[in-house]
């Protein structure tokens, strides 16, 4: 066992942790944050999208202990002050979502996207969700979301 | 009077706000007090007789709770997994359903077959113990080909079906089909294979088993789709525990598609082992587990061919197919490619007589059943694949032929050879539709400058129907099914006026939280935010069938009509009392409740509270605003449509790009245009999918799976795909009260072969799925 | 994921002195970590290279681009530097696995697991590169041995990579479909020591197209390799593509790389 400790959505955590236990399952086993979610085993669907030191990683694909110190942010934590993210509005009112299991990874990802391309074009939006899967809506309406968001982010 | 997010209007959802906050509750969120992790030991070997199991050392291990095999279920007297559904072939025999153990018992016949559930403190350790179980294999030759299974001296997988055969099934007028090909001026021919597909919903499945030892009651959390029929099965069948002794809860599931109908081994073993060990059990496939277990859908082999006239009008359709059903029969696998598929060969067209035959086999593969669209996909990839060659053959444009041999608009109800009868459609509109929305008149121009970039573009079309709104209890019952195919609803209205729904449908992905919300405000006038629908649980919903087959709106969605058409006739009753009028005189729109010729008028919400407080209330009526139905329909929905897909391909690299894409479906009534189109857009999706990038492949010496994860079974990116532009007919359904058809599957159904179609107009030959780039080089450069 | 143990340097020596025989040095972990989590690889103990400052960072010089081992793939895309003295590599980089897997993978991480349809070895062996570890500096063209072979000893760990800067160079990938990685990725460049063309994803390890160097060496253009064929046999065969397609793949991969040479 090892002694883990990083912020996630702006608190501090610590636990006594193997060193074999991945982001992912501390976040959800260990802190109870079961909004990142594991939708594959080889590191490609992107359902488990969380953003360590504001990029977006895998936390399937991360060790706990390697995000030792870190700024850690979960689905759980974009919202502000019961706000919703203009990510996440931008889901809800074009119907980006159908079954919810890959939208918090999609989200965090498309956040994370806008963050680097502000102004993003469709093209731009369909190949940086490369590392996102998404079963039910044929990323029609996740496309139409991003690009909806990133206009009312600022962009 | 409208209502405000009544019916018709793009109310945006109500049960996302918990899924876009991360605050859904998945199966694997979900965790009990004293909880052990259960992990499955899989067979490596597609097909063996197992000599021996040893646990001893397996036993010893670390954590280790208990570990089981197939021979202590059936020492406890649980039974084998079931097929629902009966065919019976052309000899009159019944179909061949060989046993079906949760796990193995003597043999194993597919790669991933369950061989022992090892339970343990976490899930390391039971994967720790599970690598010291040592089993004593016989490893025998497999076959996963079903032609190859179907033929003499093929590897005998089950005593119980000789030749691997599970039925040899027929429908419709073979003397009348061959009399109209002896005489036809043209005969058309097509070979085609239907590829296998791995469902992949995002969320694997799962189960969560607890036993309370006090009550003796078992509940079963787990990923269904239909949590009633789960209950029904493992009660009736598998003897798990009497219904009143079984919940099972379904709660937000990830997506099913099909894959979480059906009652599986994992979940099955799961709540059998929690009352063993008195603890709780959770049992999460991983994906590489999905791809070996989740039923994999479609894998079938075509030959059909079509008679016609020197006109071009169809005089006859001839259709022979082999359908893989895998290792094992699964729970509605025989229906697939018999019921759900040949009924659906007339497609849009007047065809005089049709002839189908399938044989279904078993092979060593993961079991095969019903997959988005379930047979209709297969029916239309037949029939718009045929269609587009019977014009090529007769140089006639494809879309003129089909017009030409359209049902048309007056001709309803119209019955079909295969013993469907439509109900309403226009199919002539939505084929014109669509050929505006994509200018089909300029596709020359465009093909020609494709041809001056280097490119070579083409443009397909399929004009698809499908038999949803899943299924008059009669009609299935004498088909073979052993379920009626109803569904239920409950109407609760709370004294304070909000409204709690029952509903025996299950929402994976549908929006049923919204889309069911919108009748109940349309219907009765509350304010959609007070009303809360409520379904997947044995505990709470009175009985469901499910959601599958494009059937919760038609069906779900009628039987809560039902109840509230109940809902106001008690309230009308209510009204007349409190207003001193005669219940004749009393009018209701939309939860208003008024005396005809006065401006006295009452609430929904006024009435349920003196349904509670019935203090002033009539003699003869119960107190209370609750009301129950059961809806059974009348027949089955057509829901069709013609999407037109038009694709340009690299000839350097086979690369075919989707330059647009245009789809007008005939749904009926819509509720929530919305989520109508969001179906459509997924549907396509999946169908595109299947067309050009999806194909479970098993090496055929070994029986391996080569499609077992995400590095080898290519799942649709947002990069593979284009935006799509849909549009919408409606012919009313006539037969149900809402007059909705049912929209789930449409594009799943069409867009494979209005893709191949398209890819096939380019290319000026036939190419089978997935048009993988490789195989679109080949075909352009002859090799 | 069997157990292990796990140590996080901060220097070089260290990290080195840690390594034993049935240990691993963790990078960036994305293919590492999925090996593990399957169960098709074990380690006593992970030696994390992620707190060892040294290792990461880009420096541009007038002749040679330098890039830590422990450079993130993101780092290495959106280096203005980079993009400015060999703009083939920032797209390459730009272009491994997706937007999360850039975030974590490194430059290091990728060239000593030398997955034969990795992007990275391409870009070394097609400008020339050194790689250079705790011990010495070996050519690219010595330094990517065989299917997931390096010619690294076990205690030996990449500390850098430098590039010389060509006159012109290019990339161009055909990505497997499922998995995304190079079904064949051509990398081109014209430099002071002549035209080198490396191929990736085709083979068991990343291999120089000779017929085509030469080609391009009296004429950069894509016309000059139009006719050169590639022998199919020795190439790869696998469920996504044959030999046959993969030759031609690498015909047309190599065109559209020197037609996008800059």
């Amino acid at each position: 066992m090892t002694t883990v400790s990083m912020t996630v959505n702006g608190k501090q955590v610590s636990a006594d942790i193997a060193p074999n236990t991945l982001l992912v399952q501390f976040i959800r086993e260990n802190l109870r944050l079961t909004g990142t979610h594991v939708g594959c085993d080889t590191s490609q669907c992107g359902a488990c999208t969380v953003h360590v030191d504001g990029d977006s990683v895998k936390a399937c694909t991360m060790l706990a202990v390697q995000a030792e110190g870190a700024d850690v942010t979960t689905i759980e934590g974009l919202a502000q002050n019961g706000e919703l993210h203009p990510m996440q509005a931008a889901f809800k009112e074009n119907h980006g979502l159908q079954c919810g299991f890959c939208t918090p990874g999609m989200i965090m990802s498309a956040v994370d996207l806008v963050k680097r391309n502000p102004n993003p074009s469709e093209e731009t939006i369909r190949t940086e969700l490369e590392g996102n899967i998404c079963r039910c809506t044929g990323y029609h309406n996740i496309v139409k979301s991003v690009k909806a968001a990133a206009e009312n982010m600022g962009g | 009077m409208s209502v405000e997010n009544g019916i018709g209007a793009s109310v945006r959802r109500k049960e996302d706000q918990r899924f876009i906050t991360g605050n859904g509750h998945y199966l694997d969120d979900m965790n009990k007090v004293g909880q052990a992790y259960g992990y499955f030991l899989r067979s490596p070997h597609a097909f063996a007789k197992i000599k021996s199991i040893d646990l001893s050392a397996a036993k010893a291990a670390p954590g280790v709770v208990d570990i089981f095999t197939g021979a202590d279920m059936v020492a406890d007297g649980i039974g084998g997994l079931i097929c629902g559904w009966g065919i019976t072939s052309k000899d009159g025999s019944p179909h061949n359903a060989p046993p079906h153990n949760s796990m193995a018992v003597d043999a194993v016949r597919h790669v991933g077959d369950q061989v022992a559930f090892v339970i343990a403190e976490s899930l390391e350790q039971a994967k720790n113990a599970s690598e010291l179980i040592e089993v004593d294999y016989d490893v025998q030759t497999p076959v996963t080909n079903i032609a190859k299974a179907l033929a003499p001296g093929a590897p005998q997988i089950h005593e119980e079906a000789p030749g691997n055969l599970c039925y040899d099934w027929e429908l419709g007028d073979k003397a009348a089909v061959d009399a109209a090909f002896a005489n036809a001026a043209h005969v058309s021919k097509i070979d085609l294979v239907n590829n296998r597909l791995s469902p992949n919903p995002m969320e694997p499945r799962a189960a969560l088993g607890e036993y309370d030892m006090g009550s003796g009651d078992l509940t079963l959390y787990t990923t269904s789709q239909n949590p009633h029929v789960a209950r029904l099965i493992m009660s009736a069948f598998l003897g798990i525990a009497p219904e009143n002794k079984l919940r099972v809860v379904a709660p937000d599931v990830g997506g099913g598609f099909g894959s979480k109908i059906f009652v599986y081994a994992e979940e099955t073993t799961t709540i059998w082992a929690a009352r063993k060990i008195n603890r709780p059990v959770k049992w999460t496939a991983d994906r590489s587990e999905a791809f070996l277990t989740d039923a994999h859908g479609r894998d079938h082999v075509t030959h059909a061919e079509l008679a016609m006239d020197n006109d071009g009008k169809i005089l006859a359709f001839r259709v022979s197919t082999q359908a893989n059903m895998g290792a094992y029969l699964s729970t509605f696998a025989s229906a697939v490619p018999t019921y759900l598929y040949g009924t659906l060969l007339s497609g849009q067209y007047k065809i005089p007589s049709i002839y189908v035959e399938v044989q279904a086999g078993f092979t060593n593969t993961t079991p095969v059943d019903a997959y988005r669209g379930a047979g209709r996909p297969e029916a239309t990839y037949v029939v718009e694949r045929m269609m587009e060659t019977a014009a090529r053959d007769l140089g006639m444009d494809p879309t003129e032929f089909r017009l030409k041999n359209f049902i048309q608009p007056d001709a309803y109800p119209y019955e079909t050879p295969v013993i469907m009868t439509y109900d309403s459609g226009d199919y002539p509109l939505a084929m014109n539709m669509a050929k505006d929305m994509i200018d089909y008149s300029g596709f020359a121009a465009r093909k020609a400058q494709s041809e001056a970039n280097g490119k070579i573009r083409g443009i397909g079309t399929a004009a698809y129907i499908e038999a949803c709104g899943i299924a008059p209890s009669a009609a299935v019952g004498s088909l073979g099914a052993g379920v009626g195919l109803w569904e239920s609803a409950e109407v609760r209205f709370n004294p304070t006026g909000s409204v709690t729904v029952f509903t025996g449908s299950h929402s994976h992905g549908q929006g049923h939280e919204t889309t069911f919300a919108q009748i109940i405000a349309d219907k009765l006038g509350v304010p959609i935010e007070s009303v809360e629908v409520v379904h997947g649980d044995t505990s709470k919903v009175p009985f469901g069938m499910g959601t599958y087959g494009s059937r919760s709106l038609a069906v779900g969605g009628s039987a809560i009509v039902k109840a509230v058409d109940k809902i106001v006739e008690k309230s009308k009753k209510i009204a007349a009392h409190l207003m001193e009028a005669s219940v004749e005189d009393i009018e209701h729109d939309h939860g208003v409740f008024s005396v005809a010729g006065t401006d006295k008028q009452m609430t929904m919400g006024e009435i349920a509270f003196a349904a509670y407080v019935p203090h002033n209330y009539p003699a003869d009526l119960e107190p209370g605003m609750a009301e129950n139905a059961f809806y059974d329909p009348l027949n089955f929905t057509f829901p069709a449509g013609t999407h037109i897909a038009e694709v340009e391909i690299d000839p350097s690299t086979g690369i075919v790009d989707i330059v647009d894409w245009a789809a007008v479906d005939d749904f009926g009534n819509v509720i929530n245009p919305m989520i109508v189109e969001g179906q459509v857009h997924g549907g396509v999706a999946q169908g595109v999918g299947q067309a050009l990038l999806e194909g479970v492949i098993y090496d055929e010496e070994s029986g391996q799976l080569l499609t077992g994860s995400y590095m080898d079974y290519c799942m649709p990116r947002a990069d593979d795909l284009p935006n799509f532009r849909v549009a919408t007919t409606n012919t009313p359904c006539p037969s149900n009260p809402l007059g909705v058809k049912g929209c789930g599957e449409a594009g799943a159904i069409a867009a494979p072969a209005a893709l191949m179609n398209a890819i096939v107009n380019a290319l000026g030959k036939d190419i089978n799925m997935p048009a993988t780039p490789e195989k679109v080089w080949r075909a352009i450069n002859n090799n | 994921m069997y157990s292990f143990d796990y140590e996080r340097p901060s220097g070089i020596n260290e990290a080195v002195s840690a390594i034993g025989e049935d240990d691993k040095f963790l990078a960036g972990g994305q293919t590492l970590l999925p090996t593990l989590k399957l169960r098709l690889a074990q380690a006593d103990k992970l030696v994390d290279l992620g707190g060892i400052a040294e290792l990461k960072g880009i420096s541009v010089n007038d002749s040679e681009v330098t890039i830590g081992a422990m450079t993130r793939h993101v780092d290495v895309a959106d280096s203005a530097d980079v993009k400015s003295a060999i703009p083939a590599l920032s797209f390459l980089a730009s272009h491994i696995g997706d937007a999360q897997v850039r975030n974590r993978g490194t430059i290091g991480g990728s060239i000593s697991n030398n997955d034969p349809a990795a992007d990275y070895p391409a870009a070394l062996l097609g400008l020339g590169a050194t790689v250079h570890t705790n011990k010495r500096s070996i050519s690219a063209d010595d330094f990517f041995v065989d299917l997931f072979e390096t010619a690294l000893e076990e205690d030996e760990l990449v500390t850098k990579v430098t590039f010389p800067i060509p006159e012109k160079a290019g990339y161009a990938k055909f990505p497997n479909p499922a998995s995304r990685y190079a079904l064949t990725g051509v990398f081109v460049a014209k430099t002071a020591n002549g035209v080198r063309v490396a191929v990736t994803g085709a083979g068991t390890c990343v291999f120089r197209q000779t017929d085509m160097e030469a080609a391009l060496s009296s004429n950069f253009a894509a016309d000059a390799i139009s006719g050169i064929k590639t022998e199919s046999s020795g190439l790869s065969a696998d469920i996504h593509a044959s030999a046959e397609y993969r030759a031609n793949l690498i015909s047309v991969m190599a065109a559209r790389a020197v037609k996008a040479a800059s």
